[in-house]
């Protein structure tokens, strides 16, 4: 018989959705700062196998010659994305929401298991509470690497007012180059996201937006009407 | 019942969040086609966004401190082949360094005219320093000249200089640069006469430009033609492009 089982408070629910769009407006308009010197690229003994953009990539998104128009959208957003962010570590930590999301001791252990498992490759995946053991470690990463943007932005933006900023992300050039690296890290992120999130199906994405997901609980009718009033939601 | 719940609460959050959606986007289809500020002082941006701007400038300003210097470099690190990154205000010919004189607006009627040996004569300042252009380059660079603030004190221009900007052009008027006070006056501000030890060439501003390095490049004007003192924003070449008048690091 199906039974709500509440998932995810609002507040995740919130500060979750209000990233995406202000997460996506600080990668287009970063981009727009990044084409006015484009120099970073991937290259292994003399060959360069990844260039940061190509041309085609900078005309199909508009993207050049519009510096002061990427720093005037960055600059207003960059508030939102840093309250936003500051605001849900805050609540994790009130609600003790941190517990299902910060890695434990085994959890770089059993995230290979889970990968594994994702693959097919192992049948069984470890045991886990609401997070495995991999989401665990990407859900924390996701947030040092939120707060390094930030910090790295900081150091890029006044490196003069804030030269102890610049000083411990050894120096502008390497806070640009983080700043830059950490970009690439949400879209791989991102990506990753995304399938898992389509993989994990429906009753999975929906809890994202509802709170809840529905499952399964053995019983009879009689039961039914014990569970006719779920706990209230926890928000 | 259960099912009656589910959908309920499905129905709810989806029509919420679906019409939130719809929210943010209209807000954001707005801010992206917000008309572009009256031009003034400053333009080419959107209204919204230079009111954004103009708010965090004053937000960062707080920060400012003139002993926050910017970190210096052994001269021998300094680049060779100094990147010039433009030539707008010192693209005439005809121009000639001999006849160069440096004009300060002291009022309406009156203006000191000072000629590059008297500006030599005075303490020399040296700074071995990053310029950062705010394309995202930078480059050690060995300069050296008049500091600002020595300026206004061998001149007696202290009175004048308690005017919240001080604006500076090329001779022919082509390229401009507005400043705050403090900027203006922080100690490793300085007219600068030789680049490497040498006088600057013509192309990197010749006889004398302003080396700010607690700004971006766009405020480093090439060629100092005049300076002048307002407690309103003088006009900026790059504030009117749509950049940030305040610029700074």
């Amino acid at each position: 018989m199906k039974v709500i089982k509440e998932k995810h408070p609002l507040v995740m629910r919130w500060t979750h959705w209000i990233n995406f769009p202000i997460l996506t407006i600080m990668i287009w308009s970063g981009l727009l700062i990044y084409w006015a010197n484009d120099v970073y690229k991937i290259t292994i003994f003399g060959h360069t196998f990844v260039r940061f953009f190509p041309n085609w990539f900078y005309n199909w998104l508009s993207i050049p010659h519009r510096l002061s128009e990427g720093m005037a959208f960055h600059f207003l957003f960059m508030w939102f994305f840093t309250l936003n962010g500051i605001f849900y570590v805050l609540y994790t930590i009130i609600s003790g929401e941190w517990r299902e999301l910060v890695p434990t001791r085994h959890s770089f252990k059993e995230a290979w298991l889970v990968v594994l498992h994702d693959l097919h490759i192992r049948k069984t995946a470890p045991p886990q509470n609401k997070y495995n053991a991999a989401q665990r470690i990407a859900y924390t990463a996701i947030i040092v690497m939120g707060a390094g943007s930030v910090f790295t932005g900081l150091a890029i933006y006044k490196p003069v007012q804030f030269y102890w900023a610049a000083w411990l992300c050894g120096g502008y050039h390497l806070a640009r180059i983080l700043h830059f690296a950490l970009t690439i890290g949400y879209l791989f992120f991102f990506v990753i996201h995304v399938v898992q999130v389509v993989l994990a199906g429906w009753n999975n994405f929906r809890s994202v937006v509802s709170g809840f997901e529905v499952v399964e609980k053995p019983g009879s009718a009689n039961k039914s009407i014990l569970n006719e009033n779920p706990p209230a939601p926890t928000i | 019942m259960i099912s009656k719940k589910i959908k309920r609460r499905n129905f709810l959050s989806f029509a919420t969040f679906l019409g939130l959606g719809a929210t943010a986007t209209a807000g954001w289809e707005m801010l992206y086609h917000a008309p572009e500020e009256t031009p003034g002082i400053t333009a080419g941006a959107r209204k919204p966004l230079r009111k954004a701007l103009n708010k965090t400038e004053l937000f960062f300003r707080k920060f400012f401190g003139n002993d926050h210097h910017v970190k210096s470099y052994p001269k021998s690190m300094a680049a060779k082949e100094v990147r010039t990154n433009g030539d707008i205000g010192i693209d005439d010919t005809g121009f000639n360094p001999a006849n160069w004189k440096l004009e300060i607006v002291k009022s309406g009627e009156e203006v000191l005219k000072i000629g590059i040996d008297e500006i030599k004569a005075l303490p020399k300042t040296e700074i071995v320093y990053s310029f950062k252009c705010v394309e995202g380059w930078d480059q050690i660079q060995y300069w050296s000249g008049l500091k600002f603030a020595d300026l206004i004190s061998h001149y007696g221009l202290q009175s004048l200089a308690q005017k919240e900007y001080v604006g500076m052009e090329t001779p022919n008027g082509e390229y401009y640069v507005g400043l705050d006070r403090e900027s203006a006056l922080h100690p490793q501000t300085i007219l600068a006469y030789e680049m490497n030890a040498k006088p600057v060439p013509l192309e990197n501003g010749a006889p004398l430009r302003l080396i700010i390095p607690v700004k971006y490049g766009i405020k480093n004007l090439k060629r100092i033609g005049k300076i002048s003192f307002s407690d309103r924003r003088p006009r900026d070449y790059w504030a009117e492009q749509g950049y940030d008048y305040y610029s700074g690091l």
